[in-house]
């Protein structure tokens, strides 16, 4: 039997009918339209699917719909306001911490909490915080430095992008 | 992927959770972090006809002391256990199992209460429990009742817990100075389950006699397993490198691992004495300080 859910994604409230078997991220991908959110292996290893459900990071392909009733999602098509890079973004732009792009909306996502639990990571924890997310193209030290690079900037520490570095 | 269609049920207290277990019988099924039981109903090796979601029973989750028992809440996720600093303080073990389970998306919603209910050898938390003799209490209609963690594990992802029963609490006993735990397992990645793993505790008293051994092994049996033969070969008896080496043989003989992508029966078995001796030793660094 369907159910009714009511939840807020990017801040705008949806009230909407699911099939209990729906997966978030297909609710998000199919229902709202919202394709920045990736599916790569639909088996909770890649973390492309990364959202953040009431400012945790998780998993949207290992989550029923029916189980965001009532939470507040955040996709990577809201990190950004007004059209301007957020420093996550920015940081990934300034230090080529994307090669395809395919990791990089659940990269972000991840980063995002990573940040706001430790503001001043190491890069040691950075690595251990993104090891639920995969890159196929093997970015990580790019990507590594893209966080360092929005962790700086968050704290008003001044920042310089880098030159890229291809291992 | 999609699971096959099964109803959902979200009820807000224990009782009415209770109440549909005792409805729907066999056909349902608890969803707690949902982990371990979402990715199989993915791959249709789980098709239950229907989930009872108890994430919004208040109550569930917390991390507390309390007449000598450390009580930790079903529904307290992976990530609250691995930040607690109640848990870092008085047992250190938390913070090394929790930090190799899976990755930090998934103990965002993992649950100490289903990683022990799914009753799957390969999870971290059960080795863990039968060092630290923990009791499980399960809540059913006629109320609370405690299971020692040795009876916990009855077969291959299956546990004592009668089907309208949900396991509510885990409670560890609160172990006296000169004490010490650890645990650690061999991963091919980070997030894989164990190749091998082994938890221990020891108390070690002032003439560096072991008067308390509890250990744990992951994934090299059907069951969780607790390595008794090791466990009587270290009490009362002192810790040394021979006595030590003997009780990892014993442990690497007495679990039943299988062959598979992480590595032949002789190098889980081989690998079961290399973790043990190694976490026996850093118990003792723990105790000693």
């Amino acid at each position: 039997m369907n159910k009714q859910i009511t939840l807020t994604v990017n801040g705008a409230q949806h009230k909407m009918e699911v099939e209990p078997r729906t997966l978030l991220v297909h609710l998000i991908r199919e229902t709202l339209n919202l394709t920045g959110t990736h599916i790569g292996c639909d088996t909770t290893t890649c973390g492309a699917c990364t959202i953040l459900m009431d400012g945790k990071s998780v998993k949207s392909c290992t989550i029923l719909a029916v189980q965001a009733n009532g939470k507040s999602i955040i996709t990577i098509e809201g990190v950004s306001t007004e059209g301007a890079m957020n420093p996550l973004q920015e940081g990934f732009k300034e230090n080529h911490g994307l090669h395809c792009g395919f990791c990089t909306p659940g990269m972000i996502m991840r980063a995002t909490e990573l940040l706001a639990d430790n503001p001043n990571p190491t890069e040691e924890e950075i690595r251990w915080g993104i090891s639920g997310n995969l890159c196929r193209c093997t970015g990580y030290n790019n990507i590594v430095k893209a966080i360092l690079y929005a962790s700086a900037k968050m704290r008003g520490v001044p920042t310089a992008s880098t030159e890229p570095e291809f291992v | 992927m999609i699971a096959a269609s099964f109803e959902y049920d979200a009820p807000s207290t224990l009782e009415d959770a209770i109440g549909l277990l005792r409805q729907y019988g066999d056909g349902a099924k608890i969803l707690s972090g949902g982990h371990s039981l979402l990715p199989m109903m993915k791959f249709r090796f789980a098709s239950p006809e229907r989930l009872i979601d108890i994430n919004g029973i208040p109550g569930l989750s917390y991390v507390k002391e309390e007449g000598g028992l450390l009580k930790i809440g079903a529904l307290t996720r992976e990530a609250e256990i691995e930040h607690s600093e109640l848990l870092k303080k008085k047992f250190p073990i938390f913070g090394d199992v929790t930090k190799l389970i899976a990755d930090p998306q998934v103990r965002n919603r993992g649950t100490i209460g289903g990683n022990l209910a799914h009753g799957d050898s390969a999870n971290d938390h059960p080795a863990v429990m039968l060092a630290l003799r923990a009791t499980v209490i399960a809540t059913g209609s006629g109320g609370q009742r405690s299971i020692p963690i040795d009876d916990f594990f009855t077969g291959i992802f299956t546990t004592a817990l009668d089907h309208a029963e949900i396991l509510t609490e885990i409670q560890i006993p609160i172990p006296p100075k000169g004490t010490g735990s650890t645990y650690h397992k061999l991963e091919r990645k980070v997030g894989d389950y164990a190749t091998a793993g082994v938890a221990v505790q020891l108390t070690i008293n002032d003439k560096s006699i072991c008067t308390a051994i509890g250990i744990g092994l992951t994934n090299v049996n059907p069951t969780p397993l607790r390595a008794e033969r090791s466990e009587k070969w270290l009490l009362n008896k002192q810790l040394t490198d021979e006595n030590i080496a003997a009780a990892a043989k014993m442990a690497s003989e007495d679990c039943s691992p299988s062959e598979d992508l992480r590595g032949s029966e002789e190098y889980k078995r081989a690998m079961v004495a290399v973790l043990m001796k190694r976490m026996i030793k850093k118990a003792i660094e723990r105790a000693n300080n």
